[in-house]
């Protein structure tokens, strides 16, 4: 009820929308190969649900797959960054240089190198998501207040437990806006990689639906999508908050 | 914990290329408290950091001598300006931050956790997030982890200086209890708590600064907040603090 409640100006919003959309369709009568209507879009989607569902599971596997490898590696180079100091000459440059390459330019080399399959989009997701949590874990490391280390250090903590007991806790809000933001690129990563090239996922039945005119499917494929990302969103969020019930969260989801 | 004293000589400091302090030498007696003032900027926070050891941006130099001739590094305990609890931690977990840093607390540090906790009268919040406590609450706390590591050498940089006045006299009471016969060196900027706390003040005063004695009234720490000594003192300290080079009205108490 209170989640109703708490909602509904939200979901009055996306009603309103939509039936903004399907008037369009009817008032100007553009063809359904153009702009089809919600209810065509609904239709699409309960006559193609197997077809849909096949593809949807690819593509939710390469997210997941590349949100988790992603996310170990990014936490992997921030920890190293924030323990040898050495190292950050070395690889920071290198991370901020490997940043500036466009993704996109890169996913047909990866398709070349590492075939059609679901490694390539694996390690497009993989790459989208490195550097955010890369940059906003090391960040977090790096503000630990001063006050909190100078007891670390005078309790005989030593530079490793210094960086797993105080520094990692201390950098988990910002780790967490990372993950947020991870949560959201991540589909991103795998679509592209499906549109360069492959022969299963719900990016490459959109390009093949489109290429049909089948844009009622397009659509529904996308509707796939933006649930699913909705709900990878939400899910990072309760488990970030899962893990800090002492952190006052003021970025909330809801407002 | 047998108690332990320490000496301090050829300390120095630089600031900006120039000298703070130069050559400063002290002796602090095991189990005596040392209050030092000064005004900002005299450097007194920085020297109880050489003494921690802990980091210092500028340049500096210190020869710290113990009286049993061994290292002071692992025997002295660190109280800063904030609390300084983990959010992420229980406040039992919070007393616990020394053996959870250096290993694995037993059952038996838990239990003495508990009861230090019970000491500072907080042995029923043990298992609450320390957002839910007050100012004075989390500084008991942060008390109770001092007390924890059981350290000859209690260090303090303005602990009671977040809190309001009527809990600071609370905290004076409990910390001069629980932390007798430690040697404590207590850097303030309040010149009613080094009265009331100190069995020697010392004012770091001048450029290049140096320490000088001021003396303290007679009496067991706590002293009486009403105390005529107490009131008739803390209108000279101000005065001696308020001073250029700190030497008006030295001698004359």
């Amino acid at each position: 009820m209170s989640i109703l409640k708490r909602f509904w100006p939200a979901l009055l919003g996306i009603i309103t929308l939509l039936g903004l959309w399907q008037l369009l369709v009817i008032v100007t009568g553009v063809p359904d190969y153009i702009l089809p209507a919600p209810l065509t879009v609904v239709q699409a989607f309960a006559a193609h649900q197997q077809l849909l569902w096949h593809h949807a599971g690819i593509t939710v596997i390469e997210i997941v797959a590349g949100l988790l490898i992603g996310f170990m590696s990014g936490l992997g180079t921030a920890l190293a960054l924030a323990r040898f100091h050495g190292l950050r000459r070395t690889l920071l440059p290198i991370l901020l240089i490997s940043q500036a390459v466009p993704l996109f330019a890169l996913a047909p080399i990866l398709m070349l190198w590492l075939g059609y399959g679901m490694t390539a989009k694996i390690v497009m997701a993989t790459l989208i998501i490195y550097f955010p949590v890369a940059s906003t874990c090391y960040d977090g490391l790096r503000q630990t207040p001063q006050g909190w280390l100078d007891l670390a250090q005078t309790l005989g903590a030593n530079r490793r437990r210094q960086l797993l007991h105080i520094q990692l806790p201390a950098a988990l809000p910002s780790l967490a806006s990372g993950m947020r933001m991870a949560a959201s690129a991540a589909p991103i990563g795998a679509v592209i990689g499906e549109w360069v090239g492959s022969s299963q996922g719900l990016g490459y039945l959109m390009l093949n639906a489109n290429a049909r005119m089948q844009v009622d499917l397009m659509f529904a494929a996308l509707l796939i999508l933006i649930t699913f990302g909705v709900a990878l969103y939400f899910t990072t969020d309760a488990v970030m908050r899962r893990l800090m019930p002492w952190h006052d969260d003021r970025t909330g989801t809801t407002n | 914990m047998t108690s332990l004293g320490f000496s301090l000589s050829q300390a120095r400091l630089a600031f900006s290329g120039q000298w703070l302090f130069d050559g400063l030498a002290a002796d602090f007696t095991p189990g005596s408290w040392t209050g030092l003032l000064g005004r900002s900027g005299s450097g007194k926070s920085s020297l109880l950091r050489m003494i921690a050891a802990l980091p210092i941006p500028d340049t500096h130099d210190l020869t710290l001598t113990t009286t049993d001739k061994r290292p002071l590094a692992g025997r002295l305990a660190w109280m800063a300006q904030q609390d300084q609890l983990l959010p992420w931690r229980k406040v039992i977990d919070n007393v616990l931050l020394g053996p959870a840093l250096r290993g694995r607390p037993t059952a038996a540090q838990h239990q003495r956790a508990q009861d230090l906790l019970g000491d500072v009268g907080l042995g029923d919040k043990a298992e609450q997030w320390p957002k839910t406590l007050s100012g004075g609450e989390r500084q008991r706390v942060a008390l109770a982890r001092t007390l924890f590591e059981d350290a000859p050498v209690v260090l303090m940089d303005e602990p009671f200086s977040a809190v309001d006045a009527i809990t600071r006299l609370e905290l004076h009471e409990l910390a001069a209890r629980l932390l007798a016969g430690r040697t404590v060196l207590l850097v303030t900027h309040d010149p009613l708590e080094a009265l009331r706390l100190s069995d020697r003040i010392l004012i770091l005063s001048g450029q290049p600064a140096s320490l000088s004695d001021f003396d303290v009234p007679g009496g067991q720490r706590p002293r009486a907040l009403e105390a005529p000594d107490v009131q008739r003192m803390q209108s000279q300290l101000v005065n001696r603090l308020h001073a250029p080079h700190g030497n008006i009205g030295e001698g004359v108490v």
